[in-house]
């Protein structure tokens, strides 16, 4: 007998499944790649700044442990640590890969790698293409799946919506549900396992700095068959936003990694132009605050501190919540030369040149930290790295189903540290490949010994499902809807969260869930409408919604992007993080007193401890009766102890 | 900022029937572009005579001018949509689909030829494995700029809408193709698959199908030095073939 080749879908052809896609088709196992539109142009393009990897080009003492570190407090330690660990020490590798696929990295003069400053770390660490990084990733790995599609190995179904897994009786994953996005025809694939790398949830919020594409429906329709879904209350603000009617553009952190400034004017009602407002009068709250790290704090912080200043002390240019980005006191060379492409993009969507003139910008939501829940071995050497063979690595709660990229959970903790995030995308497409190639390899059953009638069954429940929707005559637009949806959860699940709030969100949230029920579904052709579609990916939302808003009320805490004024721990000004270990070592042996401390930091750090042993756990969401239930599961934090957070 | 803004569609329910022209008057708002726009006719689905019609189709991804997708014709030019700022543009803004692709429905039109057309030219590069085997090749700044310019091709389609070598219905690889070939001969790697890309390139449909009007280089919205990347292409294949002429 010939040996059957197996089979993988992989849905979304982003950097985590283009990844992904590649490295199966290298183990020999064929590969399906389904996409909502051309691959080429995955929402990865838009990541402007760069990727990290401890190279230590600099000789400034750089290394992967220290990136593990950065990359662990960045998350406020909620991520699991042996995940974090493998992907710093696998990061030079991965850059000299992408660096092999011919992605036109900048270069030092001597043609090695240049690296630059991001948000989080001291050290210059992110390796950069112009100002589209992740456009030139992204089409690297894009060429090498081309490759493996003229070899014959990766199919493509672009133009294709996944709609939801096909599950046996022993709630095993056997393929998946798709959409026609042309034909309107809906149909199933069996495979040996499907990957899940369909991005993020931008669009949840209405506005963001994500994609058209980036609704979450994929993972939200999964969730809805019973995977677990983690951390979703986690969405990272960006602080620095362009405005924008159809979209917020990202001025990437690099603005501020190469020199950019934040202020505002001292005084409120100052009425004259940027450039006419003395430094004496200009409040650089960033730098004031924050001296060792500046305008380069994690993101959390940042936007907060706009927040601060933009609602509470109300010092918004012009009233408004925006804040200037100046660059203008760097040469119009240099900013050509480092920045020029992310300059172009404001210049281009706001009319003003920022070389000329500082830019306004204001936070924006950006990135979720949280997703579809999934697993990983370690690889039992107990220097917290990762077993590359097991197929449990970056699997779903649901047998042969996994998730990658931006739509797992993992290796971000509470808050995601810039230029991470391109690095864990390809880190994980390629960690799982040998996995997954040895999960279809141990297979009970192969695609084809799986009776017809099982995805019959999901066909016609899908095909039933897109009538009903078709079927909708109601009052409601569903573009609409969608938008106040997104505008709810603006004004409430935010930078500052408070119960009250996100009480009152979760009951618009069943309004709108209701009112959805009275949706007109616009058009109900056949040929290329995206109308069902959407009404189907707008009532995932809704799902999405109340996960986040549930996951955000229930937990009363303060942890990286999750801010509760309420339930924060005040650090004594003079607190140094080091404290906490030595009051862990004391504790072990002996009763700590009072004195071995500067005043209120004993008192401070039990708080902090009773905290952690409360809440620095992942929350989970199951799907129950219409609505998340949410549990808590514990982090690996054996590799540094978790401890307070201090960027000043 | 005017008050309202006229917008012009040219539509069609499929590639089969006909298309027609359908006018819509909106609210302007600021910082509006043309993807906001056609979001707003979804939200309200109504044309200028007040009766109520499907929601316009078009194609859109990044919104930043990175991906491609929303490339169509706006006021008789071809660009991405999201670039267009309703406020810098003439009214009212007429809005067309590209006219040298397959159409679909209404602004969108299938490109799928241009990503077929880039396996013909081999654009990629031949790597051994993906498993660690060390730092890549070590490239000047010079060579990288360069090759960075030619890398940020969206496959937008702009360049072979303007062409006039390109149809609807011949094998004319096109000038980002071209490009593309040329980027990928110029990396350290790369040239040492040269002659598999420019074979394709010495065919029928290839380089010599080339006119040198150099429309293309004019509407590329990522300033992609394509007259350039047409010239040396041309000395690529005229080597390559004397190469041959000798060799065979
Ligand atoms: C403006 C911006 C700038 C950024 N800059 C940086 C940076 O400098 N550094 C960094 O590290 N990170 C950055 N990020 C974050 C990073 O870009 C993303 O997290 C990352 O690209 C996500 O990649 P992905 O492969 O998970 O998903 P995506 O690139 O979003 O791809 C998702 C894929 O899934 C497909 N898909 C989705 N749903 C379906 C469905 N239902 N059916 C079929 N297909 C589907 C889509 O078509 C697409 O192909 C930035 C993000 C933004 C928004
Ligand atoms: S130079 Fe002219 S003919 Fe040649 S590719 Fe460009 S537009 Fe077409
Ligand atoms: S060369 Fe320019 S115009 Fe042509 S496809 Fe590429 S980006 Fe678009
Ligand atoms: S939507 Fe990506 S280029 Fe316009």
């Amino acid at each position: 007998m010939m040996k059957r080749k197996a089979k993988v879908v992989v849905v979304g052809g982003g950097l985590a499944g283009l990844s992904a896609a590649m490295k199966i088709c290298e183990a020999g196992v064929r590969v399906v790649l389904v996409s909502h539109q051309p691959v080429k142009r995955s929402h990865s393009v838009c990541a402007q700044g760069g990727i990290n990897a401890a190279i230590d080009s600099k000789g400034e003492g750089d290394s992967p442990e220290v990136h593990f570190y950065d990359t662990v407090k960045g998350g406020d330690f909620l991520a699991n640590q042996p995940l974090v660990h493998d992907m710093c020490n696998q990061a030079p590798a991965i850059i000299h890969l992408m660096d092999r696929l011919g992605v036109a990295f900048n270069r030092t003069a001597e043609g090695h790698l240049e690296f630059r400053r991001f948000g989080g770390t001291l050290y210059s660490r992110t390796a950069f293409a112009g100002a589209t990084t992740g456009q030139q990733l992204l089409y690297a790995l894009d060429e090498q799946v081309r490759r493996y599609e003229h070899d014959g190995l990766v199919e493509k179904l672009e133009w294709h919506e996944y709609l939801g897994v096909v599950l046996d009786e022993s709630q095993v994953c056997r393929g998946g549900v798709f959409h026609d996005l042309r034909t309107g025809a809906i149909f199933t694939i069996a495979a040996d396992a499907v990957i899940l790398a369909t991005g993020g949830p931008g669009q949840l919020y209405g506005k963001s700095t994500g994609s058209a594409v980036c609704t979450g429906s994929a993972a939200a329709a999964t969730y809805l068959q019973g995977a677990k879904y983690g951390n979703g209350e986690f969405i990272q603000i960006h602080p620095t936003a362009i405005p924008g009617q159809d979209k917020l553009r990202l001025m990437s952190e690099s603005a501020r990694g190469e020199g950019g400034r934040i202020w505002v004017p001292k005084d409120a009602k100052d009425k004259r132009g940027p450039k006419d407002i003395p430094e004496s009068d200009r409040y650089y709250f960033l730098e004031e605050n924050y001296p060792l790290f500046g305008n380069l704090v994690p993101r959390d912080v940042a936007s907060r501190e706009i927040y601060e200043v933009v609602y509470n002390k109300k010092l918004g240019v012009g009233g408004e919540a925006m804040v200037y980005l100046d660059l203008t006191h760097k040469s119009p060379e240099f900013l050509d030369d480092r920045l020029g492409g992310i300059l172009d993009i404001y210049e281009k969507f706001t009319g003003d040149n920022p070389k000329n003139t500082p830019m306004k910008i204001f936070p924006a939501v950006h990135y979720s930290m949280g997703g579809l829940w999934t697993d990983y071995e370690s690889d039992g050497s107990g220097n917290g790295l990762i077993d590359h063979q097991s197929p449990k690595n970056q699997m779903t709660s649901i047998r042969g189903l996994y998730a990658v990229g931006e739509v797992d959970y993992q290796y971000h903790g509470a808050n995601r540290l810039g230029a991470n995030s391109l690095l864990s995308c390809i880190y994980t497409g390629i960690m799982m490949g040998p996995g997954v190639a040895n999960y279809t390899k141990n297979l009970d059953k192969a695609p084809e010994d799986i009776p017809s009638s099982l995805f019959d069954q999901a066909r016609n429940k899908w095909e039933s499902r897109f009538k009903e929707i078709k079927s909708m005559h109601g009052k409601e637009n569903p573009y609409s809807l969608h938008n106040e949806l997104g505008e709810t959860l603006l004004a409430n699940v935010l930078i500052v969260r408070e119960n009250e709030k996100l009480e009152a969100t979760l009951s618009k949230i069943d309004e709108i869930e209701t009112r959805f029920g009275d949706l007109h579904c616009l058009d109900t052709s056949d040929w290329a409408n995206p109308t069902p579609s959407f009404v189907n990916q707008l009532h995932n939302m809704i799902h999405l919604a109340r996960i986040i808003t549930k996951g955000a009320l229930l937990r009363n805490e303060c942890r990286g992007a999750h801010y509760k004024p309420e339930f924060e721990i005040v650090q004594p000004a003079e607190f140094d993080p080091h404290e906490y270990i030595d009051y862990l070592e004391k504790k072990s042996y002996e009763e700590v007193r009072e004195e071995a401390f500067p005043p209120g930091h004993l008192e401070y750090m039990k708080k902090f401890e009773d905290n952690n042993n409360k809440w620095l756990k992942s929350s989970i969401a199951v799907y129950n009766d219409n609505q998340p239930e949410i549990s808590y599961e514990d982090v690996d934090a054996s590799q540094v102890t978790p401890r307070p957070r201090k960027y000043n | 900022m005017s008050e309202i803004v006229l917008v012009k569609i040219k539509r069609r329910e499929n590639p089969q029937s006909a298309p027609y022209w359908e006018t819509f008057e909106l609210p302007n708002k600021p910082f509006a572009n043309v993807i906001s726009v056609l979001q707003d006719i979804q939200r309200n689905p109504v044309n200028i005579g007040g009766v109520r019609v499907k929601p316009v189709v078009w194609d859109c991804n990044c919104l930043e001018e990175v991906c491609g997708s929303c490339t169509m014709v706006i006021n008789g030019r071809v660009r991405q949509a999201c670039a267009a700022l309703i406020d810098s543009l003439e009214k009212p803004v007429t809005l067309e689909p590209m006219s040298k692709f397959p159409a679909v429905r209404d602004l969108q039109v299938d490109r799928s030829r241009m990503f077929r057309d880039l396996q013909q030219a081999h654009a990629w590069i031949d790597i051994d494995g993906t498993h660690d085997i060390g730092e890549g090749p070590v490239i000047d700044q010079d060579t990288r700029h360069k090759a960075y310019e030619l890398s940020q091709c969206m496959t937008c389609g702009c360049c072979l809408e303007s062409c006039p070598q390109y149809t609807l219905d011949n094998n004319f690889l096109g000038p980002a193709v071209f490009s593309q070939a040329r980027y990928f001969n110029m990396h350290p790697t790369g040239a040492m698959h040269k002659d598999k890309r420019l074979e394709p390139l010495i065919k029928e449909g290839g380089i010599a199908n080339c006119g040198n009007a150099q429309n293309c280089a004019a509407v590329c919205p990522k300033h992609i030095p394509l007259t350039e990347s047409i010239a040396e292409i041309g000395r690529q294949t005229t080597f390559y073939l004397l190469k041959k002429l000798f060799t065979e």
